[in-house]
């Protein structure tokens, strides 16, 4: 990644990100309270954090690949079933993909 | 009635400063991804809601484009302007006010205020006030030592930051999965991102995604 895309994409995020708040405090009411709207909209942070596991534990551009990091994904999801912290939830699944990387 | 502002502050606290801490998670995954010190301080400084500011930095280091990382993100933040509907005729504040109000309406912020509803309108407005604040400051703090901590590391991969991002993402996606349906749309997007994978650029799968988010949405049940 270049220097210049860096700045474009924290630029355009910010903007938008930050548009899309204020938008709340502007609109209408009416405008974003369509039934279907907020049901697809509850719906879209669950679909992309999904794909993002996926695509950050499971791929290599644009192969799936199975290494190291899924170790640390199998022991981060154990955490999350033992009701651990997110800190830690980060931190075992870190450690574990590391001690993988290493001994692999 | 009376205590109701100290316990609305200690729920604001308890919740800014956890919340906070996940910051070293986004300051080491600015750092993987590539971006600077400076540049992942400004995502949180700037854009100010995880999970885009993990979106945005997350599509980068799988290799994806500009726009898909912007697009991921901004999909990602339009759940706060559901949040500001609400929150609006709550603060009722203008000009500047209500500038800072929109940058600070995220998660946290619209979830403490709408948990003091029994406490009444007052502790609500403090709920969001305090736990936005309170969260801006931690989550920046936390930021800041994460991306230090990370430059200084080197390598991601030799101290595992690959495999913490998306344990971040697994982290911040797990506590959204209340009921069987959630959990359905949650696999079928994993599936679904692990199918088209391989016929799509890289980044591309996490915006089509939403497709599943659309079809799963459009029909009430």
């Amino acid at each position: 990644m270049s220097s210049a895309t860096a700045w474009i994409v924290l630029g355009a995020t910010s903007v938008l990100c930050f548009g899309v708040k204020l938008l709340g405090y502007y609109v209408p009411e009416g405008w974003l309270a369509r039934p279907r709207l907020q049901r697809v909209n509850a719906l879209v942070p669950i679909s992309l954090l999904s794909a993002l596991v996926v695509a950050e534990g499971l791929v290599v551009k644009t192969h799936v690949v199975l290494d190291h990091r899924l170790a640390g994904l199998a022991v981060a999801l154990a955490a999350l079933f033992a009701k651990a912290p997110f800190p830690v939830v980060v931190a075992s699944a870190a450690i574990t993909s590391a001690l993988v990387y290493h001994l692999h | 009635m009376t205590t109701a502002p100290r316990e609305t502050s200690r729920d604001a606290f308890s919740v800014a400063f956890t919340v906070g801490t996940y910051g070293v998670a986004f300051g080491a995954a600015g750092i993987a991804a590539g971006f600077s010190v400076l540049q992942t301080c400004l995502f949180s400084l700037l854009t100010f809601t995880g999970a885009s500011q993990f979106a945005a930095v997350g599509v980068m280091a799988a290799g994806g484009g500009a726009v898909s990382a912007v697009a991921a993100a901004t999909m990602l933040g339009t759940r706060n302007a559901l949040y500001g509907l609400q929150m609006a005729p709550l603060v009722r504040v203008k000009g500047f006010r209500r500038v800072v109000a929109a940058h600070l309406t995220i998660d946290e912020s619209t979830g403490v205020a709408l948990a003091q509803t029994p406490r009444g309108t007052h502790a609500m407005r403090r709920g969001f006030w305090l736990t936005g604040a309170g969260v801006y400051l931690f989550w920046n703090l936390f930021t800041l030592l994460g991306a230090i901590g990370a430059k200084a590391l080197g390598n991601p991969a030799s101290w595992g930051l690959d495999a913490a991002v998306p344990a971040a993402f697994l982290g911040l996606l797990w506590p959204r999965l209340t009921t069987t349906f959630l959990r359905v749309v949650a696999a079928s997007s994993m599936t679904f991102a692990v199918l088209v994978t391989p016929w799509l650029p890289a980044g591309l799968p996490i915006i089509a995604s939403a497709l599943v988010a659309v079809v799963w949405g459009w029909r009430e049940r």
